[in-house]
């Protein structure tokens, strides 16, 4: 019942895009054209990997809000290593917004999992430490194309098979997260500890740990992403990505992963990603003033929630068993 | 069925009548034009199999769900519930088989919770609320403080809380969804003392059970479901148990406790005076291959706690486990599956089933070392694994990959129970095994312990159920108050001896 409902909101998603593809055509011939299709989708790509990092964190019954400032300071970092050391080949440069970005993530993890402390107090938390820690690292300052070498610059704008390499690193971790969530003992773990934080310890699933991991795979995403916001607008600088935690939970929830955990989909957040993807594209368009893009894609966004609250809501009657009970699982450790 | 010829007259107009009621969920029809009356003053019980709609029912009476078709008369008047405030201002209260209640509540608060009695000027009257709570909790012979909150009490004494809760409306027909399941003798037959008075008050009395001691002591009609279907219905007095499992499942069954008689091995596991800071002192006992230990005592005597301190979940302060003859420390439930000791929990609502995930994944989570390659999991033996213990208890589902949150109370305690089965223990700690689940799985669970114990199993029983623990048991440790209050031998089991040790008023007798 409730995999076809989510199956039937992924359905209900594909068409709610295409629908606003096709009405936007209208409006602006070619918008639904294959290259711009692709453009949008390049512009998405970001997003989407962070919220499939949001996505695992908050099946577990948790949430990341120190995505964005780790892109921060993760881009700053791997920028400033870019212009100190243009020798450096990227991989190494690509190792190091991976490692960094774990640590970050895992630090967060460590914090919830060894410390007990609800993920939303420590994450409110990292997203000014991190966010300090950009300023604290360049001073203040900006790192500028110029100062950047030409494969850390042009390396995600190489077209392959009429998309950029951005594009097919989205996709290759789309691929990449749906096989862990699907196939891999993590990714069970991580549906049963938010799904029922209590059967999971029952049943032997480190609870702690498995969330652990989940931040860490956040954070990974998360450094992997500073790297590619700085090459693609080649500037880092320490507000980089400013509110784009609220983007990749929005992103989550649009695309039907439950904020109590345990229920979603790595289709769910692609979707859900795409959707604020088209939507964020169309909008200027159609000539729509930057504030009322703002205004609109708020709306979206609450419109999303309220369909997801009302979903929960009629889940639960259904079920009808104490699902607040669960919901701590201090009570049995 | 039987019609008693003495006329009654106070049974002529049923209090509460619900006419060809149906309803489906996806793929399962739950309810298919049943009929039932309810008669001022009566019990009725209603039974069947597990996944039978006995609950549906319930929650269509109670508002919670509206009924496809079909309807409900009160004094022979249609009513219409659009909603669980409806149905309460209807007069309907009922106790459900997964309560709800509010763990950061404290108990006064969830037994009033909706209605509490207000000043003059409109703002709760907690003097009054945790007055009336206590006088109800009296009422039960239960001395829960009111005031504590709902999470630092038992399963079973939630389950007085949820009864309380339903008492305190003054309703006049009461639903009671297995409200004994929990319960021990000694609290079930406070409750039935509530049910006479309730009765001799005029209220009109719904009674789910499986157990058939318990209908027979209270019931005065029954009503059979099976399949969705009502397929009998009259008064109980001399309708005998046979002709009831007969319409409940179309077959007889003979129930008779299955204990194939196990030469014992060596000692597996011993226990040596295990204590707890605030739950249980200085318990000891050996279990030896292929037994059954059964354990036994009233609600709240230590014994879910001694099994969860030997599955890791609780830590015990002092005392020593020896397993195969050298020392374990447990730490955590992982410890314990890795050490071949494996725990079916009381409250499988809570503990046991992760009830959005499909039947297939909840069996094979504690298993997925085995049923995984390197991290991957192979979903062909999920499946298998699932198979072959979803068959085994016959259990009523659509398919293995529906959400196990879609299943009835009874087939959802199967999954667990099966989940846990799956991974080949060496010692099986059984936690109330056959709390809600209906006479034939029933039969069938009690088979499969029995065969396990003959394979070389040690299994640890926890039951309230009298006739289970004599009927399957090699040896019983009584317990009372945290403390052992003596382990029988099976020649010397007599039911009388367990409730006496486990009472404490042995000198009392004559
Ligand atoms: N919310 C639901 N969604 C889908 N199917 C449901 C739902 N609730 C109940 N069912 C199905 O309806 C049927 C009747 O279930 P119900 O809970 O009424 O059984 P029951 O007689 O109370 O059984 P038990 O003795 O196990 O408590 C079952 O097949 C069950 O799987
Ligand atoms: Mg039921």
């Amino acid at each position: 019942m409730i995999k076809y409902l989510l199956r039937y909101r992924e359905i209900l998603l594909v068409v709610i895009i295409a629908v606003l593809l096709a009405a936007f055509s209208t409006r602006s011939p070619g918008f639904a054209r294959p290259a711009n299709l692709s453009n949008i989708f390049n512009d998405t790509s970001i997003l989407i990997i962070l919220a499939l990092g949001q996505m695992a964190v908050i099946l577990t019954k948790s949430i990341d809000l120190s995505v964005a400032a780790n892109v921060a300071f993760t881009g700053m970092a791997v920028a400033m290593l870019n212009a100190a050391y243009p020798g450096l080949p990227l991989i190494v440069i690509l190792a190091a917004a991976l490692g960094i970005g774990a640590v970050l993530g895992a630090l967060n993890g460590i914090l919830v999992w060894k410390l007990n402390i609800p993920s939303i107090v420590v994450t409110l938390g990292t997203l000014t430490i991190y966010r300090g820690m950009a300023f604290v690292l360049s001073g203040g300052g900006w790192v500028n194309a110029h100062q950047m070498t030409e494969p850390f610059l042009q390396t995600p704008r190489q077209i392959f098979l009429g998309l950029p390499l951005l594009g097919w690193t989205a996709i290759l971790i789309v691929a990449a997260m749906y096989l862990v969530m699907s196939r891999t003992l993590l990714g069970r773990a991580i549906y049963a500890s938010g799904g029922n934080p209590a059967a999971a310890v029952y049943a032997g699933i480190d609870v702690g740990r498995t969330r652990f991991l989940a931040f860490t795979i956040s954070g990974t995403l998360a450094g992997l992403c500073g790297y590619l916001w700085v090459s693609r607008y080649a500037v880092a600088y320490v507000d980089i990505a400013a509110g784009f935690e609220l983007d990749s939970v929005a992103a989550c929830v649009i695309g039907g992963i439950s904020t109590l955990g345990g229920i979603g989909s790595v289709a769910g957040a692609v979707l859900g990603s795409l959707f604020l993807g088209v939507i964020k594209n169309a909008l200027p368009v159609i000539n729509i003033s930057p504030f009322s893009q703002m205004a609109i894609s708020g709306a979206v966004i609450i419109a999303a929630v309220v369909f997801n609250a009302r979903q929960e809501r009629r889940r639960g009657r259904i079920i009808l068993r104490d699902r607040g009970a669960s919901e701590q699982i201090e009570g049995v450790t | 069925m039987s019609q008693s010829a003495q006329p009654e007259p106070v049974t002529d107009v049923p209090l509460l009548e619900m006419r060809g009621i149906s309803k489906s969920f996806p793929g399962v029809m739950a309810l298919d034009g049943v009929d039932i009356a309810l008669f001022a003053g009566k019990v009725t019980a209603l039974i069947g199999e597990n996944g039978a709609g006995k609950s549906t029912l319930v929650k269509i009476l109670t508002g919670i769900y509206a009924a496809d078709a079909g309807e409900i008369l009160v004094d022979g008047a249609p009513v219409h519930f659009a909603n669980a405030q409806d149905a309460i201002d209807a007069g309907v209260t009922a106790i459900h088989q997964e309560t709800v209640l509010f763990d950061e509540l404290s108990v006064a608060e969830n037994i009033f919770l909706g209605h509490a009695p207000r000043t003059r000027l409109g703002f709760v009257d907690w003097k009054a609320v945790n007055a009336r709570a206590l006088a109800l909790l009296h009422s039960l012979e239960s001395n829960i403080d009111p005031r504590i909150r709902l999470k630092d009490l038992s399963i079973a004494q939630r389950h007085l809380v949820a009864i309380a809760r339903a008492l305190s409306v003054d309703a006049r027909i009461v639903i009671m969804d297995e409200p004994t399941a929990a319960l021990s003798r000694k609290e079930v037959d406070d409750l039935f003392q509530i049910v006479q008075r309730l009765k001799r008050q005029g209220k009109a009395i719904l009674f789910i059970s499986h157990k058939f001691d318990e209908v027979y002591e209270i019931a005065d009609h029954y009503a059979v479901f099976r399949d969705g279907r009502a397929v009998g219905s009259g008064e109980l007095a001399g309708v005998s148990q046979d002709e009831i499992v007969r319409l409940m499942v179309g077959r007889s069954i003979a129930h008779a406790f299955p204990k194939a008689e196990v030469r014992l091995g060596e000692t597996v596991l011993s226990v040596e005076a295990y204590t707890h800071p605030t739950e249980f002192r200085n318990i000891s006992f050996a279990l030896r291959k292929g037994e059954i230990f059964g354990i036994y005592g009233l609600v709240g005597a230590g014994r879910s706690e001694i099994c969860q301190s030997l599955f890791g979940i609780t830590r015990p302060s002092a005392g020593r486990l020896v397993l195969e003859g050298r020392e374990i420390a447990i730490r955590s439930p992982g410890d314990a599956i890795g050490a071949g000791i494996v725990y079916v929990p009381e409250e499988r609502g809570r503990h046991g089933a992760v009830l959005q995930l499909p039947i297939y994944q909840n069996i094979s989570l504690p298993s997925l070392s085995r049923t995984s390659r390197s991290g991957f999991l192979r979903a062909a033996e999920e499946f298998a694994l699932a198979r072959k213990y979803a068959e085994r208890f016959d259990l009523r589902a659509a398919a293995l990959s529906v959400p196990v949150g879609t299943l009835s109370g009874g087939n959802q305690q199967k999954v667990v129970i099966g989940k846990w089965l799956a991974t080949q223990p060496k010692i099986l700690i059984l936690d109330e095994p056959t709390k809600g689940i209906d006479i034939g799985s029933k039969a069938a669970v009690h088979a499969f312990i029995s065969e396990l114990a003959s394979e070389g199993l040690s299994i640890i029983m926890v039951s309230s159920e009298l006739p289970e623990i004599v009927g399957m048991s090699d040896r019983v440790m009584v317990m009372r108050e945290g403390l052992s209050a003596g382990i029988f031998e099976r020649d010397g089991l007599n039911p009388e001896a367990l409730v006496r040790a486990a009472t404490g008023n042995a000198g009392i007798q004559p």
